[in-house]
């Protein structure tokens, strides 16, 4: 009856190993791809996951899917800062606003993050002055002007085709007048591959900087982007420093899985996202929240 | 990462040079190579897999040809079989036998149907055509201003009865453009609707309330060259939904592979006919299967790595 009794484990314990090592870490691979976290990464995350399987003699896909959210979430790092610093800069004479920049490829969700991002401060009881610093795209400003009157910020815009910097440096400088708490500054969708309009959106940032330093750069990230998340956000943190991510249109069936890359390379934390198209659908990024969603 | 990525299957293809025969694991070490290359050029996974046994099966039961070695064979497979998913030759618009050509815009939202609108209006007035565009999209803030903006870049007249910005109801500016057009005898409707996703159920409907309103000759599927795995998801739902009968890509400018183009050409059988590739109208182009081969394996020019092979 012993023998039995071993034989009997022993097999079950083939069984359920093979379980983990075939099917099951297939899944874990396609899930990981599907979610546009990237061959690299993903393989990365297999490969520790395999160490710490043998490590721990993980058995079952539950306890393995349990480790592998450990894992992204260790990855995706709840330590890190994500608070968005909005708040006037009181103590210099005159006080000045906080300034905020977005920037992002084409179509991301840069006017509408505005827009959001200017409602929930107005609804704390800020005010808030935007800029229209697109003054490229077909209706760009009139798109933000929409928004402002919606929330209820003014909008600051120049001429058609004029020079966004400017419209940029006067946004700024008419919140100083007004005694804005937050500047808001939108600009034209560009890709990172065109190095002319790079160089002019370092140009906007450095022409704002002439009342005081920019507080945030947010780059807006499209959840359906794919790799070339990455190399978008890599030349736009060289040419403007971003300081936080914004991961725009999670609403959708994209799970948005190439920030991970982006945090990881950059640095620098997703600190919101947009759930939708209306006013109130933005959110704190939660690191948690997220790989759940990426699991689901 | 890219470029290691060419040095990569360049690599594998040295090794299988000189041999006489392809070998099953010749074959399985460069479709693993293979494969990688895709995913990392976005292609969705259930379309890589497709493509690499559609390559297997066909490499393994390749003739030895005289002409080329066994690791050309391969290449020359891989690159014939995307461009033959990819469509093969370019397919033109398809025009009304009688009455205005309806073509109808749809996909995401921010993917680029509100400014192919301008271009595919610039594009057919130079064809001495006399386009209309038409304001559908009611929805995102100042869509109607920004197509009146292209409409006037083009010099081409718009249809735009509602203001937008929450007002009027899509469907019916949809069905009364025909008859508008009808009367002023303008011979292409180009109709712009609100960006959607997939999943939007509601939105969904409205996209299939206006194709039935306009039965249109073409809906062309807009979408992003940028587009990650979410391609299939989205395609299918747009299939699924409005039926489209061909696709545009996008932002094609950039330096994104498009796997996509393969993704959605593979889950939808629908032909890509344009590659839209600047935000100026003339920034548009005819889709070239080829070239976009070429791009998606991130290799320059993949034929010319047969000479090399
Ligand atoms: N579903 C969804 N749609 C969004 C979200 N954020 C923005 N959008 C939509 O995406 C489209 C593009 O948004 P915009 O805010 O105009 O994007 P942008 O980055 O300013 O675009 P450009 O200025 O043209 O580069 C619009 O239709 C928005 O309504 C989101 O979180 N979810
Ligand atoms: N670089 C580049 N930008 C493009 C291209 N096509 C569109 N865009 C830009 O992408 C952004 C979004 O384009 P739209 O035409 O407004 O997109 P849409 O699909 O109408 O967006 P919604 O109506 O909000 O769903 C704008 O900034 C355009 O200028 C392209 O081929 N290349
Ligand atoms: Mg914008
Ligand atoms: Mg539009």
């Amino acid at each position: 009856a012993r023998s039995q009794n071993t034989l009997g484990k022993g097999l079950l314990n083939l069984l359920s190993r093979d379980r983990l090592d075939e099917d099951t870490w297939e899944e874990i691979e396609e899930l990981l791809l599907t979610a546009d976290v990237g061959v690299q990464p993903t393989q990365e995350l297999v490969e520790a996951l395999r160490t710490r399987v043998k490590v721990l003699g993980t058995r079952s896909p539950d306890e393995l899917r349990g480790l592998l959210r450990e894992e992204l979430v260790a990855l995706i790092d709840p330590t890190l800062d994500r608070t968005l610093n909005t708040a006037k800069h009181a103590d210099e004479d005159p006080a000045r606003p906080a300034v905020l920049l977005v920037v992002g490829v084409n179509g991301v969700g840069k006017t509408t993050t505005s827009g959001k991002l200017a409602r929930v401060l107005v609804a704390d009881g800020r005010k808030v002055v935007l800029g229209a610093a697109d003054t490229f795209r077909a209706a760009a400003a009139d798109q933000l002007q929409t928004w402002g009157e919606r929330v209820g910020a003014r909008t600051v815009r120049g001429p058609e085709g004029g020079d966004p910097a400017s419209v940029a440096f006067d946004a700024v400088k008419e919140g100083i007048a007004e005694g804005a708490d937050t500047v808001l500054v939108d600009t034209a969708g560009r890709l990172h591959t065109k190095t002319g309009l790079m160089d002019e959106l370092g140009k906007v940032k450095r022409v704002v900087e002439k009342h005081g330093p920019v507080d945030e750069v947010l780059l807006v990230l499209d959840a359906t982007t794919g790799q070339n998340g990455l190399v978008q956000a890599k030349v736009f943190a060289e040419v403007v420093d971003i300081t936080g991510i914004v991961l725009t249109k999670l609403d959708g069936t994209a799970k948005g899985g190439i920030v991970i890359s982006v945090q990881r390379q950059l640095g620098v934390p997703v600190k919101l996202i947009g759930l939708g198209e209306g006013a109130d659908d933005l959110a704190p990024f939660e690191p948690e929240a997220f790989v759940d969603a990426l699991l689901d | 990462m890219f470029d290691t990525l060419s040095d990569r299957l360049a690599a594998t293809f040295k090794n299988l040079r000189g041999k006489g025969r392809l070998s099953e694991a010749d074959i399985d070490a460069t479709t693993r190579e293979i494969r990688i290359a895709l995913l990392e050029a976005d292609v969705a996974l259930p379309a890589v897999r497709a493509f690499i046994s559609r390559v297997k099966e066909r490499a393994l039961g390749a003739e030895v040809s005289a002409a080329l070695n066994p690791a050309q064979q391969v290449i020359k497979i891989v690159n014939e079989e995307l461009i033959s998913i990819l469509g093969g030759e370019t397919r033109r618009l398809r025009f009304a036998k009688n009455g205005p050509t309806v073509i109808m815009l749809a996909g995401l939202q921010g993917a680029g149907k509100t400014t192919l609108a301008g271009k595919l209006a610039k594009w057919l007035k130079d064809q001495k055509h006399t386009p209309l565009l038409v304001a559908c999209d009611l929805q995102r803030p100042n869509a109607v201003t920004q197509l009146g903006v292209m409409a006037e870049r083009a010099g081409v007249a718009i249809f735009a009865p509602e203001p937008g910005n929450g007002v009027g109801d899509p469907v019916k500016v949809a069905k009364d453009s025909i008859e508008f057009a009808k009367s002023k005898l303008y011979d292409v409707v180009i109709v712009d609707t609100a960006g959607r996703l997939g999943i939007d159920a509601e939105m969904m409907q409205q996209a299939a309330d206006i194709r039935a309103a306009v039965e249109p000759d073409e809906v062309l599927f807009v979408v992003d060259a940028m587009i990650g795995q979410d391609a299939v998801t989205t395609a299918q739902a747009f299939l699924e939904g409005v039926d489209f009968t061909g696709v545009v890509l996008s932002k094609l400018d950039g330096d994104a592979r498009g796997g996509a183009a393969l993704s959605v050409a593979h889950v939808t059988g629908r032909q890509i006919m344009f590659a839209s590739n600047g935000e100026k109208l003339d920034d548009f182009d005819a889709f070239h299967p080829d070239r976009m081969a070429s791009r998606i394996l991130g290799m320059g020019d993949v034929l010319s790595l047969i000479e090399q092979a």
